[in-house]
């Protein structure tokens, strides 16, 4: 073996390699953006640009709803630069893709406040990734507002944690009411998605109401994320014969769900949260298979509030008539609500804008009527949709 | 006992389809020694030749003639890719150890799961349905059309390469180089052009395999070969690597056994089952149930 | 007088304490960036332990870092806080005791593992490896105290660049000594040809659960450092990819080679992050390195000695 030259080599090939890192990273920092940064902190005096970063999935196994979330995101800042900005100053959105990956949102949120010092932070649509980014933002004292992450511990992470959608404790209680009462249903059989931190507890959240108000679990079987094949555990479904199944699940595994479903001759009502929401669903199961199928969402597309449908135009003709779904409706509601507590902060300083983002009450949300509450969670409707024909239909609206 | 009887349908349904992945495997394996694991990305590539050319090319479908095309479409290209691979990737390595030729399998499966993930998207899509589907009925028993066809497809291939290796010339000589390829090619034997042929049959059937699997579970995406290529590898351990009808009994019992785990309640270790499986397979029976065993050549 | 492999070992640690004292003045993306890079360099050199000179093929190391992940994760954060909080100590002091605690965790799981399944050879191994790292999530995925699919929050961040390079410098001194030691030279015959090893009288068994004992142990320690770092862990972030990164950084490095691997772990996470905007293109671009590598330049990028015999045959 190469015996002397070796190691010490190795070793100093180790801090080169610091040095290295710090001789590439360093030159960049004190290039372009620090100058323009330092005027993006400013109190509002200055005319710069007001930087918000974003950090969401573009890539990776969660894509559909990142993308989904950024394009709304995208278009609710083009918009007010457009008109003029907020403040009197522009706005420029910092996107970067954390890939669906555990690790990378750490990074970027640190990358976002110390280099590109931005006043805000926008994400993620996974609430395993919220967490992830969280800390930073709070030691950091920079706002942070995901569009949809609706696991309550996101939130819990400090005072600085926001969000614009309803929480699972929270669609886990209207499921269990739309089961009990809309569906009439008392013996319900859960199939959840082990490996997913929000079916788990979406499952559960469903579960405790449900069971207090006297319904009965006869069957949980579980599933992990990227299964195709649920013949197994809808069999066993199937002999306990229960009056509707409890999908807690993401529409690529539900779509399959449901289908096979159908396909065993188990015809029950079939329900689920938001993370059925995509087109995809339709036809992934197939519109035939859905009827009878209900999930709860943020919105729907077909909502005739003026302000929805001047949201839906928008976004089509933004988007080669893309029509936006839940997640773009939240990622747009998680900028308008920034925009608006800017606009009332009159700064863009982290404490007042958290003050500013914390006092929002009764804003016109795409969503609906958003007001944020002490836990800094939004407290809005929800509503619930079917399939019919081959397309969503609206089936009715849940208040908190 | 219905329940039963359903589960049993539905594990058979399930291990074709591992079957019909694991015979390409075993293919590959009874005449290089090493494991393709590439395998099961053209086993997704396939799926993707079926979607693209119902959604781009427009081959009609719904009737038989039209999902017929498809499904040769599908095997065809991946026969090509299969081809391409050896010969690019693998054929340069041939006197190399197995581990250099592991790495590079797993790099060119890395490459086609990424280059999947760039150009078809990595969001799941709708498989078009090919053919007529119908649900039948047996009282309270049911199994669909589609489950039917995989099995009766599994079956149809693996009596036409039971055909193939036994029964021709190309066949005998598949067989003598996996004996010994030194001394098949003494006897006149073309290795490199029997080697491209094995690709060839391989990476058809892991085509046909991936259009199959998609008419039962219509959600692809590029990453969706991973697992059904471990569970379909794992199968063609069970049943003897390197044995046709081993590699056949191998996938039914994976799809039963992970049925029945499934179906009482263990559904989250059903991964775990298949690969607890492997484990002791290779330390009690290294050779699997139908292979015949043998001692390292110094 | 100390022999001159140990002068280096502390002339390093020295300038990683030195270093980690001004580290406030180091941005924190940066230093993020950089402590990444030392527990790269851990997960690298302690698989081309195992994947390099012993000549087996582990796809699982991305399991063993969950372990220790978790391990020393409980400690501060889970269960064991009670008793972390109670000796009264500080937590930089207690540190390192937690990080060996995860590390030794690992090496525990690490020898469970490879007990049975180290008596397989080539691919046989790379499958069950990989089996066993998936098995490792589905098991975390469901233990309810260590937070399930949804993960281990809020843990502190202690790692510190003293800590993590310390670490790094402890760990290639390890993989060093004992690839220079009478265990090294059974490594490397179990990796130039195993039969002939055998045939020679060697335990080759033993020999390869040693390294694989020992890939373990630096693993979970890396998974300690990168739990403390993040201050977020979940099962799903340890999955396959994950181990298939740090096997790209092995294989670009050189197998059975130090300073490659260092300079290729450097290398590759520098890069990653200057070239975060071609986010998924830069897959595809290590995957067709990967195959280019072993068809023209086995012994890996950045090592200009050619490889030993058993990676080039």
């Amino acid at each position: 073996m190469n015996r002397s030259p070796f190691h010490p080599s190795t070793f100093g090939s180790l801090f080169a390699a610091v040095c290295l890192s710090l001789a590439g990273c360093k030159p960049a920092d004190t290039g372009g953006t620090s100058k323009d940064a330092g005027s993006g902190t400013g109190s509002g005096a200055n005319p710069g640009k007001i930087r918000v970063g974003e950090y969401a999935s573009l890539t990776g196994s969660e894509a559909a709803f990142g993308q989904s979330s950024h394009k709304g995101t995208q278009l609710a800042f083009e918009e007010i630069n457009k008109s003029g900005g907020v403040l009197g100053r522009q706005i420029e959105h910092l996107v970067e893709d954390t890939q669906s990956k555990q690790g990378e949102s750490a990074t970027i949120s640190k990358k976002f406040i110390s280099r590109d010092k931005i006043v805000a932070l926008l994400g993620e649509v996974a609430s395993g990734r919220s967490l992830e980014a969280a800390p930073t933002c709070q030691a950091a004292g920079i706002p942070m507002i995901s569009p949809s992450s609706t696991n309550p511990k996101v939130t819990e992470m400090g005072d600085y944690i926001f969000r614009v959608c309803f929480t699972d404790p929270f669609q886990g209680r209207l499921l269990s009411e739309f089961a009990r009462k809309t569906l009439k249903a008392q013996r319900v059989a859960i199939l959840s998605d082990t490996a997913s931190a929000y079916s788990v507890g979406l499952a559960k959240f469903f579960k405790d109401p449900f069971m207090a108000g006297g319904g009965q679990i006869v069957l949980e079987q579980k599933y992990s994320s990227k299964d195709k094949d649920f013949k197994a555990q809808l069999t066993a479904i199937k002999a306990v014969n229960p009056d509707a199944i409890c999908v807690p699940g993401y529409y690529t595994e539900a779509g399959l769900i449901v289908a096979q479903a159908r396909q065993l001759g188990i015809l029950v009502p079939i329900f689920g949260g938001d993370g059925w929401e995509a087109p995809q669903l339709i036809e992934i199961a197939g519109g035939k298979a859905l009827e009878n199928t209900y999930y709860s969402t943020h919105y729907s597309s077909e909502n005739s509030d003026p302000l929805v449908q001047a949201f839906v135009a928008a976004f089509k003709a933004r988007f080669n008539g893309e029509t936006p779904d839940a997640m773009a409706a939240l990622g747009y509601d998680s900028a308008k609500v920034l925009i608006d507590a800017i606009k009332r902060a009159g700064s863009t300083e982290g404490p007042k804008l958290r003050d500013a983002i914390a006092a929002t009450k009764d804003f016109p949300c795409i969503t609906g009527r958003t007001t944020l509450d002490a836990s800094r969670n939004a407290s809005k409707a929800a509503v619930i949709l079917t399939v019919k024909d081959n397309k969503f239909k609206y089936v009715e609206t849940v208040s908190p | 006992m219905i329940e039963f009887l359903q589960q049993l349908i539905n594990g058979i349904s399930l291990g074709a389809i591992y079957a019909l992945i694991a015979l390409g495997y075993t293919m590959v394996y009874g005449v290089l020694r090493f494991i393709n694991f590439a395998h099961s990305d053209v086993f997704m590539l396939g799926a993707f030749v079926g979607y693209y050319a119902v959604k781009k090319l427009g081959v009609p479908v719904g009737g038989l003639a039209g999902g017929l095309l498809v499904l040769c479409l599908a095997m065809s290209i991946c026969a090509i890719v299969g081809i391409l691979i050896e010969r690019l990737a693998y054929r340069p390595l041939r006197s190399r150890p197995t581990l250099s030729v592991l790495i590079t399998a797993i790099g060119v499966s890395l490459l086609l799961q990424n280059l999947g993930q760039s150009v078809f998207g990595a969001n799941p899509k709708a498989f078009p349905r090919l053919f007529p589907e119908t649900n039948l009925h047996l009282g309270q028993l049911s199994i669909t059309s589609n489950q039917l066809l995989v099995i009766a497809v599994s079956l149809v291939l693996l009596a036409g390469l039971h055909f193939i290796v036994h029964r021709t010339k190309t066949g005998t000589a598949m067989r003598a180089l996996s004996f010994n390829a030194t001394a098949s090619s003494l006897v006149g034997i073309n290795n490199d052009r029997i080697i491209s042929f094995t690709f060839g049959l391989g990476s058809a059937l892991a085509g046909a395999g991936g259009i199959l699997y998609a008419m039962n579970y219509p959600s692809i995406d590029p990453l969706m070969g991973t697992m059904p290529g471990l569970k379909a590898f794992v199968a063609a351990v069970l049943g003897g690597v390197g044995s046709l009808p081993g590699a056949a009994l191998g996938g039914l019992l994976i799809g039963l056994i992970e049925t029945f785990v499934a179906g009482t309640g263990w559904s989250t270790y059903r991964d775990a089952v298949a690969f607890a499986i492997l484990i002791l397979i290779l330390l009690l029976r290294p050779a699997g149930l139908l292979g015949k065993s043998r001692s390292d050549k110094v | 007088m100390l022999p001159r492999s140990q002068i280096v070992l502390l002339i390093s640690l020295i300038t990683a304490g030195i270093i980690s004292a001004s580290s406030s003045r180091i941005d924190d993306y940066i230093l993020d960036v950089i402590l990444g890079i030392g527990i790269n360099i851990i997960l690298a050199v302690s698989l081309n332990l195992i994947n390099g000179f012993t000549g087996q093929f582990s796809l699982g190391h991305a399991g063993f870092m969950a372990v220790g992940a978790y391990a020393a994760g409980t400690l501060t954060t889970g269960p064991g806080k009670v008793w972390f909080d109670a000796s009264g100590a500080s937590p930089a002091l207690l540190f390192p005791f937690v990080l060996f605690a995860g590390g030794l965790t690992a090496a525990v799981v690490g020898l469970a593992v490879g007990a049975p399944s180290l008596r397989l050879k080539g691919d046989y191994l790379a499958i069950v490896t990989l089996g066993f790292g998936e098995i490792i999530k589905v098991i975390l995925q469901n233990i309810e105290w260590l937070g399930g699919s949804r993960g281990m929050v809020g843990i502190p961040s202690y790692t510190s660049f003293f800590w993590c390079f310390g670490a790094a410098a402890v760990t290639i001194y390890a993989a060093w000594a004992l690839v220079n030691s009478t265990l090294g030279r059974g490594f490397l015959a179990v990796a130039d040809d195993e039969i002939a090893a055998e045939a020679m009288g060697l335990n080759t068994t033993r020999y390869k659960i040693i390294a694989f004992v020992t890939g373990a142990f630096f693993a979970g320690i890396a998974g300690g450092l990168y739990a403390h770092l993040k201050g977020y862990i979940s099962p799903a972030g340890f999955d396959f990819n994950k181990s298939i990164e740090i096997v790209v950084m092995v294989i670009l490095g050189g197998m059975g080679r130090h300073v490659g691997v260092v300079i290729a772990v450097v290398l590759l996470t520098v890069l990653s992050e200057k070239l975060r905007d071609f986010g998924d293109k830069r897959m595809i671009v290590y995957s067709a390195l990967l195959i280019l590598l072993m068809l023209t330049r086995p012994q890996g990028l950045f090592t200009w000695k050619p490889a030993r015999k058993a990676i080039t045959g």
